[in-house]
């Protein structure tokens, strides 16, 4: 029951961290929760999907399917947190200022929840499918198998808690550095996601298989519960290669440069704005 | 132009098929949540292709913190993974849903 409850931990908190991450990022944005709870109801719904066709997809492209399929959705999670986060620099005081009226209709507040929403999608998917092949593993075993659901009910809730902790410190941060905040950890989130991307290619074959650079696992294992937060949250690998890093590296300048380029240009796009209004 | 290109397209394809045609197979068995062989020798320094069948009903994730490798594999089937080149030396390996019993590691020299 032990283990069980550890293996579904695992999957659900990794999921619910970055849920913890957008939910907080989405604060007060309208109509936010149907987005994010459509995006956890999509990706539930395509994780039933996907562990019923686990086998076709492992086989295929030669056997490295299932990587391919991982760092395909790790990639599109990265694209759809770099474009809220760029899209996010350019209107932040404009959805500050939105936010400040209660009830307001941000109607352009519907970019970046429908791009992070889709994120929240794509991280359900992919653990939710392994947590729905162990389950239906565990349901195939007979009778010996409740304690164990039990394991996976605990696991699931510790996830949860864990999560929620997560959010509601985040949320305790006043709403002006909150968005900083937010900004910073879907940065790293995705930078993480980039590395983790980088792995499952590695793993495929389609990149170099390289030794890890540095083996930090003594001081703080990745499998440990800080170790799994730090790595979502933050991207901390305890074995990371040379790709690994400059995957990291990348997204993380590709994204900041981003950022930085289309806060220099939302000045002339809000005069525009005001001489049309 | 175009014809840089085929070369390339060419020897693209050769690197690849040598590439294939060089990797060594091994075959490694899930039954009642064990891995048969439990000790894999592989050479060191090449890249190889473990083939891992699974002949339980029940799903199992081959995962190496060492090699850096997991891989869910469903029940009756098999999956690939490639690992290596390797130092020499002993990775061990483990089947994530059944830790208890799913041990085995790969040896390479």
């Amino acid at each position: 029951m032990f283990s069980t409850a550890i293996i579904v931990f695992r999957e659900v908190l990794e999921a619910a961290l970055v849920v913890a991450v957008v939910l907080a990022a989405t604060q007060g944005l309208a109509r936010r929760s149907r987005w994010i709870v459509g995006g956890i109801a999509a990706g539930l719904l395509g994780s039933l999907l996907v562990a019923s066709l686990t086998q076709e997809i492992s086989m295929a492209f030669a056997g490295v399917g299932q990587e391919l399929f991982n760092a395909a959705i790790l990639l599109t999670a990265v694209a759809m947190l770099a474009w809220h986060n760029i899209w996010m620099s350019r209107h932040a005081s404009q959805l500050i200022a939105h936010l400040r009226q209660v009830g307001s209709h941000v109607s352009s507040g519907q970019l970046p929840i429908y791009f992070l929403a889709t994120a929240v999608g794509l991280a359900v998917l992919r653990e939710g499918s392994e947590v729905v092949l162990f389950t239906q593993g565990l349901a195939a075993g007979g009778s010996e198998s409740l304690p164990m659901l039990w394991g996976a009910i605990v696991g699931l809730g510790a996830g949860l808690v864990l999560g929620a902790l997560i959010y509601f410190g985040l949320v305790r941060i006043p709403t002006r550095h909150l968005f900083t905040v937010t900004g910073w950890l879907i940065l790293l989130l995705a930078a993480g996601m980039a590395a983790s991307a980088a792995g499952y290619l590695a793993q495929a074959g389609w990149l170099p298989v390289q030794p890890p650079l540095w083996n930090s696992s003594d001081l703080l294992s990745q499998h440990s519960v800080p170790g799994e937060v730090l790595h979502v949250l933050v991207g901390y690998q305890d074995r990371p290669t040379a790709i690994q890093l400059s995957f990291y590296l990348t997204t993380l300048v590709v994204i900041a440069v981003g950022m930085s380029l289309s806060r220099q240009r939302a000045p002339s796009i809000n005069r525009q704005n005001a001489s049309i209004h | 132009m175009a014809r840089i290109a085929h070369l390339v397209a060419i020897a693209a394809l050769l690197t690849v098929g040598t590439a294939q045609a060089k990797t060594q197979t091994f075959d490694l068995t899930i039954t009642d949540h064990h891995f048969q062989p439990e000790a894999v020798t592989i050479p060191a320094g090449e890249k190889v292709k473990l083939m891992v069948h699974n002949q339980d009903a029940t799903p199992e994730e081959f995962e190496s913190y060492e090699l850096n490798r997991e891989k869910i594999i469903p029940g009756h089937s098999q999956a690939v993974i490639f690992i290596g080149p390797l130092d020499a030396g002993e990775y061990p390996f483990f089947g994530e849903f059944n830790q208890a019993t799913a041990q085995g590691r790969v040896i390479a020299e």
